[in-house]
């Protein structure tokens, strides 16, 4: 039962961080129907600056807690300008193009972005300081769950309902599944789709370096490479739940966690992603436009 | 009523090609402060194109689109994207119903009113008192505007289960979210039955004489524009053949012409 509850935990949090990733793919293509293949590279960057700040932090003082939370917020900061940027210079100019010459941009990007940290920084994997705490109250239970892992999954919880009332409630929420439903309506009753896009993409960066800075610190390790197969999986769990719906990359980021959890303590680690990508195929079969996907008929 | 001093909208020999093809050529239109203006013609004659073009959709090829918002300096808005268009004061609805179907009622509304608000994310997640007193403004005006149109007991039901009708209204009342000087209206009759086309017959005037916004419509239906507009202009094959007020326009042999064919000689 406990391994069973240990798996069941692990799963979640692998899950929770599909999830944080998947939103921001998601929410791209609600918007502008575009594939955001650098996403994955936002989130390794992100990572990438949580190192450096604490580093630094760490030179100057600082300790535990306060270096995480200062960590992660530099690295929201950084990973929200490095998004609006590459929507600005990769995809804004080909907003009226055939729609793959934006997703050729896209892999550009990411490409771009990978080599870009491989060259600046390095090919090696870097250490990553533990910044999560060990909370006494989790001894009895460490054996399923450890302090970091109930800290990730508090913490995508917190950020994923956040943003499910930023989007139901707020101004910009509003302008956000207006310009989903009909961008150039949207336009004509005054809303600035270019200013609601840019933002898009700074709340999917900002969500990705969150994801980042956890899985960072609570796998210990990063380089420049995790990008790609965090985006990768993150993509999956997006067209599992259905892509452009956002409780829906939740859902698929949690249902993909669990199967490779499951699949890796009961079968084989070595299998963990044929599980993966088997439990994809298997519900692409069943409902071609993912879990929470509607049929969308095509616009013309 | 109509104030002929006070010019809103100014269109100057406005020309949009598509490749080869002269879609609207050498037309000019004006609107004065209070008015109620239409634009009729066969199908095809390109009134909504003209639209298109004045509201920002497109960037004509020629000619001039000037505003001259009441008390403001004018502009010349060629080429402007529509969201600048309307938020100089210029709002408008579609030919086929373009609202926001899985929003609710006041939620279309609302965002009517974007252009207008300024609370940024940081101000919605902290909720200081000048973004709740904005919020709340946003939602009674929303409320004020659906009283107009009498949709106030189906502001949270969402917009695609309204009937035809009742979606009409809805567009019309969220263009007006915008505060807009001048209404521009495609087509509001379009399908409607003769009692949906009476009621907006008397909303278009309500409209104009308790908002205090003119109005240009394009229209099908010749009872609504014979009814209701002070001025019409008449296109066809793209250009301007006539305009006058109603009587004029009746008994204009071009504008009869145009809809009835020329009369064939042997």
């Amino acid at each position: 039962m406990d391994y069973f509850l240990e798996l069941f935990s692990s799963g979640m949090v692998r899950g929770s961080i599909y999830a944080l990733i998947a939103l921001g793919y998601t929410m791209v293509y609600g918007i502008i129907q575009l594939i955001n293949f650098a996403h994955g590279e936002i989130y390794m960057i992100g990572a990438f600056v949580a190192l450096i700040v604490s580093g630094v932090l760490t030179i100057y003082g600082f300790s535990g807690v306060s270096i995480l939370i200062l960590a992660a917020v530099i690295a929201m900061i950084y990973a929200a300008a490095y998004g609006y940027t590459l929507e600005k210079i990769a995809y804004r100019p080909l907003r009226n193009a055939p729609r793959l010459s934006p997703l050729i941009s896209a892999i550009g990007m990411s490409l771009f972005l990978q080599n870009y940290v491989l060259l600046a920084q390095t090919p090696d994997f870097l250490r990553f300081p533990e910044l999560i705490p060990e909370f006494e109250f989790m001894e009895p239970i460490a054996h399923v769950m450890g302090s970091a892992e109930l800290i990730i999954l508090v913490t995508s919880a917190i950020t994923m309902i956040g943003l499910t009332l930023l989007i139901k409630f707020t101004r910009v929420g509003k302008a956000m599944r207006a310009t989903q439903q009909d961008m150039t309506m949207a336009r004509l009753v005054g809303v600035n789709v270019d200013q609601v896009i840019s933002m898009t993409f700074i709340i999917g960066s900002v969500l990705a370096a969150i994801g980042g800075v956890l899985v960072a610190s609570y796998i210990g390790q990063i380089n420049f490479y995790i990008g790609f197969m965090a985006g990768v999986k993150a993509f999956t769990a997006a067209v599992l739940g259905g892509i452009g719906n956002i409780p829906g990359a939740a859902l698929g980021g949690i249902v993909l966690g669990l199967a490779e959890s499951f699949a890796a303590g009961y079968v084989s680690s070595a299998y963990e992603d044929v599980f993966a990508f088997g439990v994809l195929v298997f519900i692409l079969i069943l409902r071609p436009s993912g879990l929470l996907g509607k049929a969308v008929k095509q616009k013309v | 009523m109509v104030d002929t001093m006070n010019k809103l909208l100014e269109v100057k020999g406005l020309t949009m090609d598509f490749g080869g093809l002269r879609a609207v050529d050498n037309v000019s239109l004006d609107v004065y402060a209070g008015e109620i203006v239409a634009l009729i013609g066969p199908n095809g004659a390109g009134k909504t194109t003209f639209f298109n073009c004045v509201t920002g959709i497109y960037k004509p090829t020629h000619g001039d689109v000037m505003v001259h918002p009441p008390g403001k300096k004018s502009q010349r808005i060629n080429g402007f994207k529509p969201n600048r268009v309307t938020t100089f004061g210029m709002a408008r609805t579609f030919q086929n119903i373009r609202l926001f179907k899985n929003m609710t009622v006041l939620e279309n509304i609302m965002i009517g009113r974007h252009c207008r608000t300024s609370t940024s994310i940081l101000g919605a997640i902290l909720r200081g008192a000048g973004s709740r007193r904005q919020e709340q403004e946003t939602v009674d005006r929303s409320y004020q505007l659906l009283e107009k149109v009498g949709l106030v007991d189906e502001a949270d039901e969402f917009a695609k289960n309204l009937p035809y009708g009742a979606q009409r209204r809805l567009e019309i009342a969220r263009a007006m979210a915008t505060d807009p000087f001048l209404l521009l209206l495609d087509e509001p009759a379009a399908g409607m039955n003769p009692q949906e086309t009476k009621d907006l017959d008397e909303l278009i005037v309500r409209i104009r004489d308790d908002e205090n916004i003119s109005i240009l419509l394009i229209e099908h239906d010749m009872k609504l524009v014979m009814n209701i507009s002070e001025r019409i202009y008449v296109m066809e094959y793209g250009k301007e053949i006539a305009q006058g007020n109603p009587q004029e326009i009746r008994s204009n042999p071009k504008v009869i012409e145009a809809y009835l064919g020329e009369e064939a000689d042997a």
